[in-house]
């Protein structure tokens, strides 16, 4: 069986322009939407605050649950159906975390009862301080920062085998952190900063193959992150761990399009870029869709069935995954072209 | 041909291995292994972030130090115009005698030589000293005041009885417990906050309680509550008592506290022995104040306030106060445990019921196998023969991961779940690329088993470089991660290495061992 067949031909390269387009305006909607909804909406993992998710042993209305409530240091709280409609299963969020809630679980437990005449049972209860979030935040940010710092550094020795210019990157990133940070420049401006520098350093050495793969990524992280945002769905560790896999994956995905491309260039070197880079792609397409086939399978037997604590840890991965291949085929190959005027 | 009898001996090895492991996790007993842990989101249970207010304790050592310079200073007969705590963690000590100076230099220099003097100014004739504790013997306070914590929360934890309890030290002043399975959480935090701070404290009898609730409280004294409720109806009574300040005695003489039932009323209280230093000074209180009222406090909450009727030798005492049989138990175990050296406050919360862990591994368990699934069924359709090798090797990977995870020890979480089912679609990726490739090279007219070697040699780079990437995203989050994240990371960890395993080196033998060992002419793929 085969979906595509082998000498397929299609022109990638040529609707760069078009993809370009489309890529440019999915960045700036997502950003727009950032800017809009004021950053993503940080889960209680972020911002602090207290979660609890409880399920009725009948249905009740939603109506009763807020006036169980009410009184409460609870009232100004979100009241929001989990998972399926027959699960009876609900999400109470707010952004206090007073000591003064101490036997909250108790509490909420009788006046549920009380108020809809149902029992009802504390599944789960999650409660973190706001200073945790803040910490968290911060980590959640590095491990952002280390990957792409590591990654970075892996693929500028890896692909353009200059180990000691991929060392000098990492110090140069590194050290203009470590000054900004003498600033007190707060953590989102620092990873910005760690960002242009590298694509300065990259565009500077011409690391074609490394400018490749971070613009690829920083595509598809904007994007997800900004899909997540016009969703309003809540931005927790989970996502983090999520992203991060998409990293992981795009990554994977250009690595195996930029392993042919530089398999091809010896191969053929007579021929322009632009075809080498076209015949690579089309080369691997048959493994890119199959890849992408599968293990959207699974995530979206994950989606599916995984249940509702999963869920948006799930629907971050279709998202990525679906990005991803987009971006290795239509936005880090063509991105190799742009030193193609300049060389002839 | 004898290098691949050497690849199936090593396959075999890491297979058994990997059975080894993971069969106590099925049928625990079979050999003593342990089974694969699993989070508290799986199995239900508490997640505690506590932090410790060291602060406190380098507030209470000089409050102490204070209580023991007024006392040296009365033997010594030397007048002060006041010792005073200020900035929460400094003594001022003001002077007003020329002569008494030197005195007091010359105390300070034998006596307190760990203190610093942070200011020394004369105003109007009076001399003040400003004192406070040098910052390393500060640092040195805080960090063993967590350390302390630590140890005093695992004892509590250790007599609640909790299988399995996790409890470290988090960065600086932090304390992470993890306990579970628990089911009465709200009993186990209270259990693991209380300071429990007992101290016996003489009642203020000569002067008027109703003033000092008016506001003329008299120096040296201080009201505190007696909180009882009543079983019946649950009416929670406060009786406020005027109780001196100086603490008599603490509960740091205790050797040992136990829940005893009075034969009388039949009603549970805690009885309370003190060592031998904390006898003879229970011994001498009593003695001198007979037909006098003795506080016993805990953590500023009167629990009750006996009149003494005669001299208590032996060392043993009674705490009483309307207690339930589970409210005196636990009381014991805070008092047997000690006293936390500060008090410690919840930063983060988190408990998972254990039903709903049960449905987490039933609904991961469930797109598990249907993922799973899909992706066997696809690769056999789609590479015939070939995809059953890719099929098999996928189920193996499974059994790695799973042999890893127990072989290391680590945990699985829902999240890890996740990345299981994960790495079972990214695991046939390696197999699809070196499949593609030697599709690529049999249309080139090679034959099988040159296809075959040239497809492994030339994906193999390929497919380190790929996977490396995955790794490096892995590994930064098991760095950062923490509970159910760093779960994550550790499957996708041991998913990306399993499946390096084996796609190039499992698929690849079993392909070696029938072109090469069976002579195999034809390849479906």
């Amino acid at each position: 069986m085969q979906f595509i067949k082998p000498g397929i031909n299609i022109d990638f390269i040529g609707k760069r322009k078009i993809a370009f387009v489309i890529s440019l305006a999915m960045i700036l909607v997502s950003i727009g939407t950032l800017i809009v909804n004021k950053g993503p909406r940080y889960g209680i993992d972020f911002a602090g605050g207290t979660l609890v998710q409880v399920k009725f042993d009948a249905p009740v209305t939603m109506n009763r649950i807020k006036a169980g409530l009410q009184n409460m240091e609870l009232a100004a709280s979100a009241v929001q159906q989990f998972g399926q409609a027959e699960d009876n299963e609900y999400l109470i969020r707010t952004d206090a975390t007073t000591p003064a809630m101490q036997d909250l679980s108790e509490k909420i437990e009788h006046r549920l009862k009380e108020a809809t005449g149902v029992a009802v049972e504390i599944r789960r209860m999650e409660m973190v301080g706001p200073q945790v979030g803040e910490d968290l935040r911060e980590k959640a940010l590095f491990a952002m920062f280390y990957a792409l710092l590591f990654i970075t550094v892996y693929i500028s020795g890896r692909f353009e085998l200059k180990w000691a210019k991929s060392g000098v990157v990492a110090v140069a990133i590194m050290g203009a952190v470590y000054i900004l940070s003498l600033f007190n420049v707060s953590i989102p401006f620092l990873m910005l900063a760690a960002l242009i520098v590298s694509l300065a350093i990259f565009w500077f050495f011409e690391f074609k193959y490394a400018m490749g793969a971070i613009v690829a990524i920083i595509h598809d992280v904007t994007i997800t992150v900004g899909i997540f945002s016009i969703f309003d769905k809540e931005f927790t560790l989970p996502i983090v761990a999520a992203l991060l896999t998409i990293i992981g994956y795009s990554l994977n995905d250009t690595i195996i399009v930029f392993d042919r491309i530089r398999e091809n260039l010896r191969k053929y070197h007579k021929e322009p870029l632009t075809t080498i880079v076209n015949k690579s792609i089309n080369e691997t397409l048959s493994r890119t869709i199959l890849t992408s086939l599968t293990t959207l399978a699974v995530v979206v037997a994950l989606f599916v069935l995984g249940g509702g604590i999963i869920h948006s840890f799930s629907f971050a991965l279709l998202i990525g995954i679906l990005i991803g291949t987009y971006s290795s085929v239509y936005v880090a190959s063509p991105i190799l072209l742009a030193w193609q005027p300049r060389r002839k | 041909m004898k290098n691949l009898s050497w690849r199936l001996i090593v396959i075999a090895a890491v297979i058994v291995t990997a059975v080894i492991y993971v069969i106590p996790t099925f049928q625990p007993g079979v050999w003593p292994h342990k089974k694969i842990n699993l989070g508290l989101d799986l199995q239900g249970g508490m997640h505690l972030v506590l932090e410790v207010d060291a602060d406190k304790a380098v507030e209470n050592t000089i409050e102490r130090v204070a209580q023991e310079m007024r006392q040296l200073l009365k033997k010594e007969h030397i007048r002060t115009l006041g010792i005073e705590r200020v900035e929460t963690v400094k003594l001022a000590v003001k002077l007003a005698k020329d002569d008494d100076n030197q005195r007091f230099d010359d105390l300070l220099d034998e006596e307190f030589r760990d203190l610093r003097i942070a200011d020394r100014t004369v105003k109007n004739g009076v001399l003040e000293i400003v004192l406070d504790l040098p910052d390393t013997e500060a640092d040195h306070i805080r960090k063993l005041a967590v350390d302390q914590a630590l140890e005093t929360i695992r004892n509590r934890i250790d007599q609640f009885g909790v299988s399995e309890p996790d409890i470290r030290i988090q960065g600086e002043r932090r304390i992470l417990i993890q306990l579970p399975g628990i089911k009465d959480t709200q009993r186990a935090k209270e259990l693991i906050g209380k300071t429990a701070l007992l101290e016996f404290k003489l009642i203020d009898e000569d002067h008027d309680l109703q003033a000092a609730i008016g506001g003329n409280v008299p120096a040296g004294s201080e009201i505190l509550y007696e909180t009882k409720e009543d079983p019946v109806t649950r009416r929670v009574q406060k009786t406020p008592l005027l109780v001196k300040k100086r603490t008599s005695l603490t509960g740091a003489y205790l050797t040992d506290a136990r829940v005893q039932i009075d034969s009388q009323y039949n009603e549970p209280y805690v009885s309370i022995t003190f060592d031998r230093k904390g006898s003879r000074l229970f011994e001498r209180i009593t003695a001198d104040n007979v037909k006098k009222r003795l506080a016993i406090v805990l953590d500023d909450n009167v629990y009750s306030a006996p009149v003494i009727q005669e001299k208590i030798a032996g060392g043993e005492a009674r705490i009483t106060g309307n207690f339930t049989t589970e409210d005196a138990r636990d009381l014991a175990i805070v008092l047997r445990a000690g006293a936390l050296p500060a008090p410690v406050r919840i930063l983060e919360e988190r408990t998972v019921g254990p039903s709903l862990g049960t449905d987490s591994i039933r609904m991961g368990l469930l797109s598990m196998c249907v993922g799973g699934l899909l992706v066997i069924l696809f690769m056999a359709i789609y590479y015939k023969g070939s995809g059953v090798v890719a099929d098999f090797a996928l189920t193996l990977n499974i059994l790695l991961i799973a042999g890893g995870l127990a072989g290391f020890g680590a945990t699985l979480t829902l999240p890890g779940i996740a990345g299981i089912i994960l790495t079972i679609g990214m695991a046939v990726d390696a197999n699809v690329l070196i499949f593609e490739r030697i599709r690529e090279e049999m249309d080139l007219g090679k034959t099988p088993r040159a296809a075959v070697d040239a497809g492994y040699d030339r994906a193999t780079l390929t497919i380190m470089d790929a996977n490396v990437t995955t790794l490096i995203a892995a590994l930064v989050l098991f760095q950062f991660g923490t509970g159910p994240v760093k779960g994550f990371a550790v499957t996708l960890s041991l998913g990306v290495v399993a499946s390096l395993f084996t796609a190039l080196v499992l698929t690849r033998a079993i392909f070696d061992y029938f072109l090469i060992s069976r002579k195999v002419r034809t390849i479906s793929i």
